[in-house]
């Protein structure tokens, strides 16, 4: 059971208290009227599926109810960072600089 | 005294006699003793029959590792256990034990037949053998295979024993309780750390307990051992678990241990649990595993009286038991040469010493010299002898990588070696590397992935001077990384054992290798043969070598075989060890339980069970109940005599006759709350929300972003900027949480609070033509006149004195209310509805009277008539979609080619041709039923029910493009017959609503 960090509640917890939610920073069009087919299958459907850093949600349900942001490595399962909704995606530097 | 004990010997108490049984037969051994140490104090080596040839077996090992001699033990109803570990169970006064995979006995078994058939069952038996012909497969193979396969039986009985779990938390974790884990515990717990120290073992020890000759700090190895114990055992920080197997070995240093608590008590108290699962999460582990044995690969070497040398060793010197009277030793490594010594010295005649290697230490060729012990170096063995015990062993020379001419010595036992494997199932459970090492030839722990540390044996030092000193290194950096600066305890050592060996595919033979049988996996019967046949069949990768062959696939894990396994696929594939690579240890390091994994989560704690507040009522009153979600709900009513369909036509008649009562407390509730809870509410629902009035509530569906249909429920305006809504029984978490998504991360800037009422509120639904009769003395506050409140209306008033929120709505087609009271009132207001209803003869009615009246009217139920590909479109419900609205969730896809293509399943009603045939639900629909099979399905009947008020069948289904079929006949076929119907409407009953309109 992996231990994640609530950004939220600054704690770190089990996993049994969070659930998965998805990639990360696909954000929904202001208005999706204006995507054509194939842009709205794309926002829809297709994902990264990373092998290695994965940019993914994740929420505490059963602690502070929030969503949050989180960078896990596919092929470890290793955490390297959880932020908070909203928050910009950390560039691949900050991300290195982490991982040392 | 048993015929193979030595008196005095060990550490079983030779005062206490323990008297048990095997097949029948009554067998005395001491306490202390394990089933195997005790049979073979009585000269019984046979304790098992091989799962494919059905060979007889004997034990191999004295640990968790044996593949051969697994039992049934039994101690009354439901407390039976198959493949239990001879080696590992220990014996208690009554303990019942039974042999497997034999029929009739184990002596003689028609099984057996099956190892003069060897060649149908060569590696990938499963995929070439019963191939042909292809009926045979149902009718014969498979019942056959089924009953000549697997290991023992599974209790037939609910299990009436309970079993515990816990978290706990540590610094440092020690797996092993040898050597190395003492001395890591040792330093970790000096150095004031939490400290678990644990061992599959009944006895801390490991190696020592089976190597009394070491003196260590100036005491002999057992003295020793009880003052190490004792310090721990006086530190309050640490924490010593015996009968403890570390099972699995998880992210973030979570180990999963299975603490055995009662299997080896003749009287287990009452109320004890019989095994305990821990989930540790430990700042640091420290693996001390210690190494397994490795059998040698020769023809013959599963005969009973085959065994590993160390494990000889270990029933010598700690159970006080000598496997033979002419034991022989064959063996690649010096250890075996010391199990000659002490069974020597123990007065043992040993009937040699076989060792491959032509190099052995001068020490030990002198020792065996001394004690007149022949030698034969540079030989091999060719085979063995004996029916159910091995009588001789056959040993050749080795003359330039040949086996010379074949001497015969007698023996009745092969004590054999061929180097040792250091233990890394664990480490390997991390994804931790392992690095090939060429001196010894074996794998060891190489890139680490977790905060482990391995010690000893484990990761290939010898002798217990180099276990220690590395324990407690390993311990002391344990500690030190959970915070506690600790210092390396020291040990001094004298009288240690060295250890080199040489490694070795099959031993070389004189006669002809492809009619050998020389095993490597004995459990799954997989002969060095079969895995180069398998290489020759084109298994090049070690991953499909292991499971053409079943090659460690047994229950032991592969403990014995996987090395020797690799050593023979590289020697068949031409390549290097390291190339080929080893397979994948996954947990559970050994056979757990099902109860260990259960926990407390059995019977009534297997899941929780909602109640409403009305439950006991319903409970009283004689319904009978079915699980919807996590809820428990009355499903009917029946009165004396009925059964469900009666009880159900019964309930449906009177409440379209006069009046039903039906708990819909389950119904999830959610308040939307918050200036922008209107246009919260218009982005998430397909409906307009801005113009519904307060006081007025509307159908609302929701759908998820690709279009499909995810939840409705009816919701009700409260106030401008409060909206109460209802969501299906099971969805209203799903509902919330994507609610909460959305809020959260797509539209942080609305102000809106969303909260949870369903468990706030009980709900009454009050259906029938005298429902408002019934309920306007009760109501104070809102005139409930159909001008006033008309269909589709909530207002705040009192209900029989209670505060409530009172909705308008119909979910059976009647003139309908529900009452939404504080949940602590639920049951006071269904008693007064009750009492006052009499007068109108009001019958309680369950979630099968509501699904049949809710049919009779169309209205679906989404997760039933809808199973996520259905869209508003196809479900009939484009009129709940607010076409003006620029944006809702999901409505860009409803855009979407696919959705907007013809061919889609579309919700329609079906009535049968016969009006008595109610169709199966779930049923597959067909537009031809004499087209040939398989036939072209084109829909599936979504609810089926008996309508007491049409005097017919009803049934919804989904069927391609069925809106234009409407009036067309199609067939559904079943088993018996084929059933036609004919395309309709989904409103069976009072088509123009004109009784909601009371």
């Amino acid at each position: 059971m992996l231990l994640i960090h609530c950004p939220y509640c600054d704690e770190t917890l089990p996993e049994a208290e969070f659930v998965y939610a998805g990639e990360a920073h696909i954000a929904r069009p202001e208005d999706p009227s204006t995507y054509d087919d194939e842009a709205w299958r794309d926002f829809l459907f297709i994902r990264t599926n990373a092998r290695g850093r994965h940019f993914e949600r994740w929420r505490h349900t059963h602690g502070c109810g929030r969503f949050f942001n989180a960078v896990r490595d596919t092929v470890s399962d290793r955490f390297l960072l959880t932020y908070r909704a909203g928050e910009p995606r950390p560039s691949d530097a900050e991300l290195e600089e982490l991982a040392k | 005294m048993s015929g193979f004990r030595l008196p005095g010997r060990g550490r079983v108490n030779h005062d206490r006699p323990v008297g048990f049984s095997f097949d029948g037969d009554s067998y005395q051994g001491l306490e202390g003793d394990t089933v195997a140490s005790a049979l073979l104090a009585n000269g019984v080596h046979l304790m098992g029959r091989s799962f494919k040839y059905h060979r007889p077996r004997g034990v191999v090992t004295a640990g968790p590792e044996e593949p051969n001699a697994l039992l049934g033990t039994s101690r009354g109803e439901g407390r039976s256990e198959p493949n239990t570990r001879a080696t590992m169970q220990e014996i208690y006064s009554g303990l019942t034990t039974t042999s497997q995979n034999r029929f009739p006995s184990l002596n003689f078994d028609l099984g057996a037949v099956n190892d003069h058939l060897g060649m149908l069952f060569s590696a990938g038996f499963y995929y070439k053998t019963f191939m042909w012909p292809k009926s045979f497969w149902d009718r014969v193979y498979e019942p056959v295979i089924r009953r000549a396969a697997g290991l023992g039986v599974s209790p037939s009985e609910p299990d009436p024993d309970t079993y515990a779990s816990r978290f706990v938390h540590c610094d440092v974790l020690v797996v092993g309780a040898g050597p190395a884990g003492l001395a890591a515990a040792l330093s970790a717990g000096r150095a004031g750390a939490r400290t678990l120290l644990i061992d599959e073992g009944a006895e801390s020890g490991g190696s020592l307990l089976s190597e009394p000759q070491a003196v260590i700090d100036g005491k002999p190895a057992w003295d020793w051992l009880s003052s190490a114990l004792d310090e721990l055992d006086g530190m309050v920080n640490v924490t010593v678990l015996s009968r403890t197997t570390a099972i699995g070995y998880y992210h973030q240093n979570m180990v999963g241990l299975v603490q055995r608590l009662t299997d080896h008590l003749a009287e287990p108290p009452a109320d004890a649990p019989r095994e305990r699962m821990l989930r540790v999460r430990a700042d640091q582990v420290v693996l001390a595993q210690g190494a397994i044995e490795k059998p040698l690969v020769f023809d013959g070497n599963d005969r009973p009286g085959v065994m590993l040398a160390g494990a000889a060793l270990t029933y010598l010197n700690r159970y006080g038991v000598r496997v033979g009277d002419r034991p022989v030793v064959l063996t690649s490594h010096d250890s075996a040469w010391y199990t000659a010594f002490d069974l020597s010295d123990a007065g043992v005649p040993v009937a040699g010493i076989v060792d491959t290697r032509t190099d052995v230490d001068l020490d030990l060729l002198e020792n065996a010299r001394s004690r007149g012990i022949v030698i034969y170096t540079g030989h091999t063995a060719s085979s063995t002898a004996g029916r159910l015990r091995v009588t001789s062993l056959r040993v050749n020379p080795i003359l330039n990588g040949k086996a010379g001419p074949g001497v015969t010595i007698e023996c009745d036992a092969v004590l054999m070696c061929g180097g040792w494997t250091p233990s890394l199932h664990l480490f390997s459970h991390t994804k931790g590397s392992l690095r090939w090492d060429e001196e010894t030839r074996t794998y060891l722990p190489g890139e680490r992935t977790e905060e482990v540390h391995i010690a000893g044996a484990g990761r290939g030092l010898w002798g217990t001077g180099a276990a220690l000193a590395d324990g407690a290194d390993a311990g002391a950096k344990a500690a030190d990384a959970a915070g506690h600066s600790a210092d390396v305890s020291q040990f001094d050592v004298t009288g240690d054992r060295g250890g080199t060996g040489a490694s070795n595919v099959e031993l070389p033979t004189d006669r002809n290798p492809a009619t050998a049988k020389a095993f490597i996996d004995f459990q799954n019967d997989v002969t060095a043969k079969d895995i180069r046949l398998a290489v020759r069949e084109g298994m090049h990768s070690i991953e499909h070598v292991k499971r053409y062959t079943t090659n460690g696939m047994a229950t032991d894990q592969g403990k014995l075989s996987n090395i020797n396994g690799l050593m023979i696929a590289s020697d068949a594939l031409g390549r290097n060890a390291p190339e080929v690579g080893l397979t994948t240890f996954r947990p559970p390091y050994s056979p757990t339980t099902f109860g260990a994994f259960c926990g407390y989560h059995r019977g009534e704690r297997f899941e929780v069970i909602r109640t409403t507040p009305i439950d006991p009522w319903a409970e009283e009153n004689g319904a009978v109940f079915e699980p919807v979600a996590l809820w428990r709900r009355a499903r009917y009513f029946p009165q004396p005599g009925e059964d469900m369909h009666t009880a159900v036509n019964r309930e449906c008649a009177a409440t379209r006759k006069s009046l039903g009562i039906f708990d819909a407390s389950t119904l999830g509730k959610i308040e939307v709350a918050g200036p922008d809870a209107v246009e919260f509410m218009n982005r998430m629902y397909t409906n307009p929300w801005t113009k519904l009035g307060v006081g007025r509530c509307r159908y609302g569906l929701l759908l998820g972003e690709d279009g499909f249909i995810r939840d409705d429920g009816v919701i009700g305006r409260l106030s401008p900027d409060l909206f109460h809504v209802t969501t299906t029984t099971g969805g209203a978490p799903r509902v919330l949480a994507m609610m909460e998504d959305y809020l959260q991360t797509e539209w942080p800037d609305l102000k809106v609070w969303l909260t949870s009422t369903t468990e706030q509120w009980a709900t009454i639904a009050l259906n029938g033509p005298n429902a408002r009769k019934l309920l306007e003395p009760l109501v104070e506050g809102q005139d409930l006149s159909d001008d006033a409140f008309p269909h589709m209306s909530v207002a705040e008033c009192t209900v029989a004195g209670f505060p409530a929120r009172l909705f308008r709505i119909s979910f059976t087609g009647e003139l309908g209310f529900e009452v939404n009271v504080p949940a602590r009132h639920g049951l006071d207001l269904w008693k007064t509805l009750m009492a006052e209803g009499a007068q109108y003869d009001i019958c309680p009615y369950g979630t099968e009277t509501m699904h049949v009246l809710r049919a009779e009217k169309g209205y679906i139920i989404v997760g039933q008539d809808t199973d996520g590909t259905v869209t508003p479109q196809d479900a009939g419900l484009s009129w709940a979609i607010g076409k003006a609205k620029p944006d809702f969730v999901g409505k860009r896809s409803l855009a979407r080619p696919d959705l907007v293509a013809s061919g889609r399943k579309q919700l329609v009603g079906l009535m049968t041709v016969d009006p008595k045939t109610v169709l199966e639900e779930g049923a597959q629909i067909v537009a031809d039923p004499n087209q040939p099979i398989p036939m072209k399905m084109i829909g599936h009947v979504t609810s089926s029910y008996w309508s007491e008020a049409l005097g017919r069948s009803i049934a919804m289904a989904v069927v391609e493009d069925g809106f234009e079929r409407k009036g067309d006949t199609l067939h559904i076929p079943m088993p018996d017959k084929t059933h036609a119907a004919v395309v309709s409407g989904t409103v069976f009953y009072d088509p123009e609503g004109d009784r909601l309109k009371l």
